[in-house]
This record gives structure tokens, sequence and C-alpha cells, in this order.
């Protein structure tokens, strides 16, 4: 290639990072197409069926047959995205044929685990948007918080005493106060994160880890001490799915979108909420100027500190918010560390979705839909182990991480700590 | 010393993302006060925890009494302490070091799964060879599979910017599916069971017990070396050996550390591989000291507990050490306490998480406390 002389300016150093990253993703898109035409190979005459509709649906759609030589066609889309990576990759086409890789293979491997089957593609979709609900919150929650540049290990935390909250005062005193109390518990965690790294200057990440060991202390203390004896404290009402009429007749989209719990619609609306705020306010404004240059933000009189407590508050009232749906919107029951890593995978989707609620939101029912394909699959028999399925979303996260984060920017301020002069 | 100045110095000590858990000349508060009034007020929110969940008060005197005679009131307390706290100052080795090259890695425990699934394949496949080769070439290739998985994320950061904490939790996950995965392999599970469990690792690649001849249920082993040595070999090769100094100087300023030669992606790399090296000895060493066979779990949550252990222990070895003992100490206390009191082991799991906040936020117990530090707070120079 070039030669590496010593005039070489930044700009061509920077240059020649993103084309060796570029040709990285082209390796790994041809080795995709090579997993696809040689793994995910379909008998010939073979067809998968999606089911779309059920019989109790008001609109009847028919099944979707596609043929096992669609695999054929995904392994040579994928071949030549690789290649043309390969041969001249620049940094523009590498995310775009990343996401559209991944997606082909996704397709292919539903083609290859239905083949000679029939699946319900649209519970598969439906359990796809649920399960992506924590992910998105916990990912929204951190990007309010890093919007104002406090990096935020804690939403696992949070999210855990969310869940945790809601199923011990919703099982005493009602669902709908359960839920406000898993908003104000995530809320008191977002302003002691806030405290320890605003005013007590505490490393953003150990504060993050200490909260989430915290968390994950005392509620495990409290349901194995307390909960074992005393079942009833453990015994939420769930908030079951409400059906909006009309639009939950269209197929396909109804039951995904307009068929769900309280915290599908929740999550939608606050992400609509936040990207108002944070790009069309004035107070989004100035939160965001916090996140990129405190200095100037205090100069021109914005209080860098309660903006920054505001924030990673809300923050934790959203992760809150998320957390309850583990216990309120879905089983009633606090188990230990039932979150399991959402939180971190929210993190993940945080950065994916490049700090903005509405990319946080899209990434995460990407990782969503793989979580429910693990769940479903199980039901097809397929010859593949269910813990490589389940491995499959980290996996994923470790690539999209890892062939993103140079496009994707985060708060200049991010993680630093702020002090007035 | 006027109290701007007094801000301004720890400004100073601030900017650096580590700053709290590397910088080398600690004094006296720093050492002692700060943490022993860390435990102090880490165990009186403990028993106001227990309090609040309706234990009364002669259960909580009774379980602060089983915790400290189950970690040190006895020869078995003792070696119950030493055995818990050798992976733990092992994999905290590890961590520690990873935070003075500026390196956040959460994957001890997954490097740990790693290291002791490695260690378990080896000890039971290799069991022709005599104990002098095959115990330390066991604990080798358990060293050299938790370095190789630590690798991966350091690989990843070191040529793509991905940050290690993302990508460390998930290698973590990916670890505890493939432990869960290959312990259902016909050759991996033990004969004649169909419940997860692995294969038992021969006599001669089992770390012997120290203190049998006593009595035979004393589990201390020989890992106590394994990490005695391997606290002076990390104390050597920072604070005396080159790639020591280009891992302490990345940490403290990447910028003044690449502009003076020494190569980042390398030092990443590198940190993150000896890292995973010591996590993966911590593994092997547990289940060729402890546990003689892999089951699901079985990491049991140390490469985490090692995060606070480094933390606690200022990322410095020795204070490692004794920070190892001291969880091994509330872990073996514990246990005690949950027998004797009733008093659930997750108790010890908020105590722990109360005394890294107390470590790690100076500026906390400076609040609490301001009684026990010298009125102008620390001086500059000693920043």
């Amino acid at each position: 290639m070039t030669d590496m002389t010593a005039t070489q300016t930044q700009a061509e150093k920077l240059d020649s990072a993103a084309s060796r990253k570029a040709r990285i993703m082209g390796g790994i898109l041809i080795a995709l197409a090579l997993l696809v035409l040689f793994v995910l190979d379909v008998v010939p005459g073979e067809s998968a069926t999606f089911r779309l509709t059920t019989r109790r649906d008001a609109i009847q759609i028919p099944d979707l047959v596609v043929p096992g030589a669609f695999n054929m066609v995904c392994a040579a889309l994928l071949a030549f995205l690789g290649v043309r990576q390969l041969l001249r990759g620049g940094a523009r086409w590498t995310s775009l044929s990343l996401g559209f890789g991944l997606l082909l293979l996704v397709m292919a491997f539903l083609v290859w685990a239905t083949a000679g089957k029939a699946f319900n593609l649209t519970s598969m979709l439906q359990a796809a948007v649920l399960a992506s609900v924590p992910i998105a919150l916990g990912g929204l929650a951190g990007v309010m918080s890093e919007r104002v540049a406090v990096v935020n290990i804690a939403i696992e935390g949070m999210l855990l005493a969310g869940a945790f909250a809601g199923a011990l005062i919703g099982s005493l005193l009602g669902g709908w106060i359960g839920l406000v109390a898993a908003i104000l518990v995530g809320g008191c965690f977002g302003l002691l994160l806030a405290t320890l790294v605003v005013t007590f200057r505490m490393d953003q990440i150990i504060a993050g880890v200490v909260i989430n060991l915290f968390v994950l202390g005392v509620t495990s203390y409290v349901s194995s001490q307390v909960f074992a004896e005393y079942r009833f404290l453990n015994n939420a009402k769930v908030f079951r799915a409400w059906e909006i009429p009309l639009l939950s007749d269209i197929p396909v989209i109804g039951p995904m979108l307009f068929d769900q719990n309280l915290f599908v619609y929740g999550a939608f609306i606050l992400v609509g909420i936040a990207t108002y705020y944070l790009f069309h306010t004035r107070n989004g404004l100035r939160a965001r100027a916090v996140g990129e240059h405190p200095r100037a933000a205090d100069t021109l009189g914005v209080d860098v500190y309660v903006t920054r407590y505001v924030h990673v508050t809300i923050a934790g009232m959203i992760a809150g918010f998320g957390g309850a749906f583990f216990t309120l919107g879905n089983v009633g029951r606090f188990e230990e560390n039932m979150t399991n890593g959402r939180g971190y995978i929210g993190l993940a989707a945080m950065i994916f979705g490049r700090w903005h609620p509405v990319g946080a939101l899209s990434a995460a029912l990407i990782f969503g839909f793989a979580d429910s394909i693990q769940q479903k699959l199980a039901l097809l028999n397929t010859p593949i182990p269910s813990e490589f399925l389940a491995m499959a979303p980290y996996i994923a996260t470790i690539i999209v991480v890892a062939g993103l984060v140079g496009r994707s920017r985060p708060p200049a301020a991010d993680g630093k700590p702020y002090v007035k002069e | 010393m006027t109290e701007h100045d007094d801000l301004k110095g720890v400004n100073e000590r601030m900017r650096s993302l580590m700053a709290r858990t590397t910088h080398g000349r600690d004094d006296f508060e720093d050492l002692v006060i700060v943490p022993l009034f860390a435990v102090v007020v880490a165990l009186v929110f403990g028993a106001l925890i227990m309090l609040a969940t309706a234990v009364d008060i002669p259960t909580i005197g009774r379980s602060f009494a089983a915790l400290a005679i189950g970690s040190v009131g006895s020869l078995n307390a003792w070696s119950e302490t030493l055995t818990a706290a050798i992976p733990l100052v092992l994999a905290g080795l590890g961590l520690g070091l990873g935070f003075r090259a500026g390196l956040f890695n959460i994957g001890a425990e997954g490097q740990l799964v790693m290291g002791g699934l490695a260690a378990v394949i080896a000890g039971f496949s290799l069991d022709f060879l005599p104990i002098v080769i095959h115990l330390p070439l066991t604990l080798l290739i358990g060293i050299a599979v938790g370095a190789g998985y630590a690798a991966i994320a350091g690989i990843l950061k070191a040529t793509t910017g991905a940050h290690e904490v993302i990508s460390t939790i998930m290698l973590n996950l990916i670890s505890f599916e493939l432990l869960n995965w290959l312990l259902r392999q016909p050759w991996l599970q033990r004969e004649g069971r169909s419940d997860p469990i692995s294969k038992s690792v021969p006599d001669s690649a089992q770390l012997p017990q120290l203190l049998d001849w006593i009595n035979p249920n004393l589990r201390l082993h020989a890992g106590l070396f394994v990490m005695l040595i391997a606290v002076a070999f990390i104390w050597w090769l920072l604070f005396r050996s080159k790639i020591g100094f280009a891992f302490r100087a990345s940490g403290e300023n990447p910028s003044a550390a690449n502009y003076a030669g020494m190569k980042a992606s390398f030092v990443i790399v590198l940190a993150m591989a000896t890292a995973g090296g010591l996590a993966g000895l911590a593994g092997a060493s547990q289940i060729t000291g402890v546990l003689g066979r892999a089951s699901p779990g079985f990491s049991a949550g140390i490469g985490f507990d090692a995060i606070a252990v480094a933390l606690l222990g200022r990322s410095h070895p020795v204070g490692i050490l004794f920070a190892g003992i001291l969880f091994g100490g509330l872990e073996a206390g514990g246990r005690q306490m949950q027998v004797a009191a009733g008093v659930s082991i997750d108790l010890i799991g908020i105590i722990q998480a109360l005394i890294i906040v107390f470590i790690a936020a100076p500026l906390l117990v400076r609040a609490i406390f301001p009684w026990g530090f010298r009125r102008n707070g620390r001086k500059e120079d000693a920043a």
C-alpha cells in the first residue's frame, strides 16, 4: 500500500486507520458470505414458510414462502459487499455495509432454520419489540446522562433497582404505585450517581460499577432474606397488553406496535420526547453544551452542576421505569440479578445508536430481535445449540462496537469531572 | 494553604481517569485512615440494612461475631480466608495492572472461566505426565488461555477503539454460555452424569494442600505460594521493568507516552493479556486447588469481586494482597454468618460495595469524618 514516510500527516494516518477498518469489515463480510454458503445452505427445493397472521386476526394475509435459493442470493450479496469493502472501502460505506450484511445474515439464518417448516414471524417480531424495551430504556438513560458528560455504567443497577421496587411496592400497593416507586427509586440512584461524580468527583466508571454492585447486593440480600419468607411481598400484578383499536388490526405491524403493554408505548413516547427535548429546545441545547464544552457553557451562565444533577436523575428515572418492565411488565416477581446484563447491552445500544435517542431505540430493537430469535428458535429444533444462539447478541454487540465506534463520537467532555474555577 | 489551593490540588489529581486508583505516592491518610474508615462505615451501614430488614439486634451482634470468628477466629477460619483470598488477589493483580495502564477491564470473570476451563481440560487429558511437569503445565495453560481471551478485547481496543468496558462485559457473557455448552459435551462431561459437570482433575495436576497434616478439612493449598510469587512478580514488573514503566506512563498520560515512543496499541494488548493471564491463573488455581472440576458458575463472581479488591488495594500489588485477604475474610466470615446467625451472605456484597464507595470517593469519607484528617487536607506536593 502507501509508503509510510516521515512526512505523513495526521489526517493521512486517520485515513489509513479508517481504510484498515474498512478492510477488516470486508474480511468479516466475506467470512459471513462463506458461512451462509456452506453452513446455512438449504436443501434445493425446500422452502421456508413464515406465517404472518393467525386465524384470529381480522385481516388475513397469505403466508410468506421463501425458496431455499434465497440463501444463495444472500451469500452472493454478502460476498459482493465484502469484496467491495476490501477493494475500495470507505468510511462512509463501512457501517452501512455492516448493518446490511448483518441483516442479510439474520434473514438467511431464519430461512435456513425454518426450511421445510412453518414459523410464526409476527409473534417473533412482537416478542422482539417486547424484549427490546428494557434495552431501549437503558440506552435512553445512557443518552440522557452521557449528553451531559456523565458516563453511566450504573444503568444495570438502576434497572435492577427499578425491577425490585416495582415488584415490592407493586405487590403491596398495586401496579401503578409500584411503577411510580420504581421510577422514584431509579431516580434516587441517578441522584446518588450524580452526587458521587459531580460533588464528590469520584471516578465515573468506578461509581457506576459500585452502584451496580450495591444494588445487586441489596436486592439479592432482601430477596433471599425477606422475599423467601414472605412471598406475598413479591407477587405483583402484571400490566396486561392494551390493544389499540383499529391500529392493532393492521397485519404484522399491529401486533408488533399496537398490541403491547404500557412499557412498550412508554418507551416509544419517551424516545420521542427525549429527541424533541435534546435537539429542539433551549434546555436541551444547554444540556448538550454541558456535555461538549462545560467551561463554555459555564461562562455563558449555564449551571453545569445543576444540569448534570438534573439529567442524571432523569436518566435514573427512565432506567427505573425500564427496570419495572422486568417485574410489572413481564413476570410480576423479582428474581436475583434478573436484569442479567441488559443494562450493559443498553449501553452498547447507546453507542451503536450514536448517543441519539432514536438511534438507541433502533439498536435496541436489533438486540431485542436477536433475543427473541434465540427464544423462538428453540421451538424449531435447529441443530445449533441454544448456548450459541444466546451468545449471538453478545458477539453482535462486540462486532458493532468495534465496527462503529470510530465513526460515532461521544460528547466531547464525556467522563470528565468539571471543577468550577 | 488556602482552600482554593487545596481545591486546585484536588483538581490536578482528579484529572486523569484513573487518578484515584493509580497514583503512586500515597501517604498515611490515603493508605490507612481512608480504608479504615471505609471498612468501619460499611460495617455500620451493613448493620443498618439488617435493622431495616427486621433482623433483631441480638442477631446482628451474633452475625458480626460470626463474621469475626469465621474469618480470623481459628486455624480453620484463617485457612478459609486465605483460600478465598488466593483467586481474588491473583485476579485483582491483573485488574490493578490494567487500571495502571488506563484500562478498565470488567472481564476478569470471563477470563477466569476460560482459564479454569483450560486447566480442567489440560488436567484430565494430560494425566500421563508426572506432577512436576503436569501441575505447572496446567497452570501455564490456564494463564495462556486467560491471556488470549483478554487479548481479544485488547486487540479490539487497539485496532478499532472499541471500549474495553463493553467488549469485556460481552466476553464475560459469551464465556458463560461457552462454559454451559462445553460442560454438556461428552468428551468433557463426567462419565455417567447427566448434569453439566466436568471430569475431575487428577492428583498430578492438583495444587497440594498445605495443612492436611493437621486436619484434612483445612483447604489451604499451594496456590498461596503462587499468589505470593505473583505479587512479587507484578511489583517487579510495574516498578522495576521497562514494560511496567510503559504501562504506567500510558495510564497516566497516553499522549505523553506516545510521544516518548511507547506504542500505545502494543501496551494496550500486552496489558490486557497480562491481566487476563493473571485472571486465568486465578481460575486455574481455583480449579486445581479447590474445586477439582468445572461446573456452571464455578467462577462464583470472583472476577467481579476482584475489581473491588484492585480498587481497594489502590492498584498496588501489596495493597491488593491485603485487600484480597480482607475480602477473603469477609467471604469466609460471611459463610459462617449465614450458618450461625441465619443472615444471608448477600449482605457481604453490600458491605464490599460500600467499602469501595468510600475508598474511591475520599472526599466523601472526608465529608463524613472531617476530624480524621489534617485541617488543610493533603499537601499539594503529594499529588
